[in-house]
């Protein structure tokens, strides 16, 4: 029997099998294990315990909260259809593609976290109003424009790295705000769980996108260096200039703008270093509220350190599983 | 005066901190097959943290390699430890651990490659460290 099938010249080629124990990049196994090991559903929170925290918020500040998760929704739904499969085609080694797999499916269960919030703790015509506002709302659609433009311009591959960074690891910040805000007035702490599980993933996608980011440009010739970090600099400013009307409309009414705004900007040098770049905005103007750090990384701060002039004493960690068996002594 | 002795992983936040710092600082390999350096004074240890949602494997197998040959040890005067407060209560988590395991203080901790806050905290308690041990 004859087993060759013609081959048209446009055909794909058919893949290598991924072969995991030869590896080009370490770094694909090392965020391949860290993202596995940090699998989670939304099941896994007990959101039911905010019912009654839920029911002491105001009307307009329940409004705000559904309007800032259906937000973070829109942004984890482009990640998980169109931002994390199309860097798949750029990708350098197989296992980095795998890698992105992980990443696109992990960002379809936080968009459908937000739903677990929703049908546990809201109405459901509340809920409809708020989808429906995030179709309409001119900031929320312009932001999503801008990253989406990037993912189609399918001929450069660095540009949809850096839209992908900075929709992971600023875009999403003045919705994870909210939650924080909340969690450091005691309310609604089980959802802020939730969204600390969201935030924890951010920072690994980030991290790892914009370390292959960093791969890619090191190969390329100073100019189109420079023409890069051209590029990445002038969509920043864009999409703060967005973010800022964004932040304005929503959180004007319960006064928190000028807070969320050093927010933005403390994550928006966070997402700049993750391409491998300086900070943009001075550290005057990112003087992040000490309970939003707080709520952001619970008990980390219990162990004062010397240098902040925060503490005098070191203090012998919590017991917690540690690579003992690597250490000799 | 002391000296520093880091590691910092292929994505080279660490390493971009050391740059502006400016101090000289000695880098531990990453590649395992290189020969880890060689100590001779008090140092100060900068590292990058990884642990996972459990606080499991912050600190690199290379720094732990390191630090696990006792002569290096013993000159170890404090840890420096970056990370992201994404990872909440494992924020620079690595720092813990070393501080933990080989007994001496926490310095500091710091995100990414670090703000200009970072630096002059780092630069300027490095200073006031060296002359208390001096």
């Amino acid at each position: 029997m004859n087993i060759h099938t013609s081959v048209s010249a446009s055909a794909r080629k058919v893949p290598k099998a991924v072969n995991w124990n030869r590896l080009q990049d370490d770094k694909d196994l090392e965020i391949w294990n860290r993202l596995t090991v940090n699998f989670w559903l939304p099941e896994k929170v007990p959101l039911s315990n905010d019912i009654q925290s839920w029911a002491t918020l105001h009307e307009d500040e329940q409004q705000l909260t559904i309007r800032v998760f259906t937000g973070l929704t829109l942004l984890d739904t482009i990640q998980n259809t169109v931002g994390a499969p199309t860097l798949m085609a750029d990708a350098l080694t197989p296992h980095e593609e795998a890698v992105l797999t992980n990443i696109a499916f992990m960002e379809a269960v936080h968009a459908r976290s937000y739903s677990s919030v929703f049908s546990t703790l809201c109405r459901t015509a509340d809920v409809d109003e708020a989808f429906r506002w995030s179709e309409e709302n001119e900031f929320l659609q312009a932001k999503s424009r801008l990253i989406l433009n990037e993912y189609d311009a399918t001929s450069s591959p660095l540009k949809k790295k850096v839209a992908s960074v900075f929709l992971e690891s600023f875009l999403f910040y003045s919705g994870f705000y909210l939650p924080m805000h909340w969690s450091s007035r005691a309310k609604l702490t089980n959802t802020a769980d939730l969204i600390r599980l969201i935030i924890r993933d951010e920072a690994v996608h980030g991290y790892y996108i914009g370390y292959k980011f960093q791969r890619m440009l090191e190969t390329l010739p100073e100019a189109e260096q420079q023409e890069i970090k051209d590029f990445t600099f002038a969509l920043m400013f864009d999409l703060y200039d967005i973010e800022s009307k964004y932040t304005e409309s929503l959180y004007d009414c319960v006064g928190l703008t000028e807070d969320v705004k050093h927010f933005l900007h403390y994550n928006a040098n966070k997402a700049l270093m993750n391409l491998g770049y300086e900070p943009l905005f001075p550290d005057s103007v990112c003087q992040v509220n000490p309970a939003i750090m707080a709520a952001l990384s619970p008990n980390a701060d219990e162990n004062h350190d010397f240098f902040s002039g925060s503490g005098s004493s070191y203090v012998i960690g919590k017991a917690v599983a540690t690579e003992d068996e690597d250490w000799d002594f | 005066m002391g000296q520093i002795v880091y590691f910092s992983s292929a994505s080279g936040n660490t390493h971009r901190f050391i740059e502006k710092l400016g101090a000289p600082a000695l880098r531990i390999p990453r590649n395992k097959s290189e020969a880890l350096p060689r100590i001779g004074d008090p140092f100060v240890l900068i590292v990058p943290t990884y642990a996972d949602g459990e606080g499991r494997g912050a600190v690199a197998s290379q720094v732990i390699r390191f630090l696990n040959d006792a002569p290096t040890r013993s000159l170890l005067k404090g840890v420096i430890a970056s990370g992201n407060r994404n990872f909440g209560a494992y924020f620079a988590y690595a720092g813990d651990v070393v501080s933990r395991k080989c007994g001496v203080p926490l310095l500091y901790r710091f995100e990414l490659s670090g703000t200009d806050t970072d630096l002059f905290r780092v630069e300027h308690g490095m200073t006031e460290l060296w002359k208390r041990q001096s």
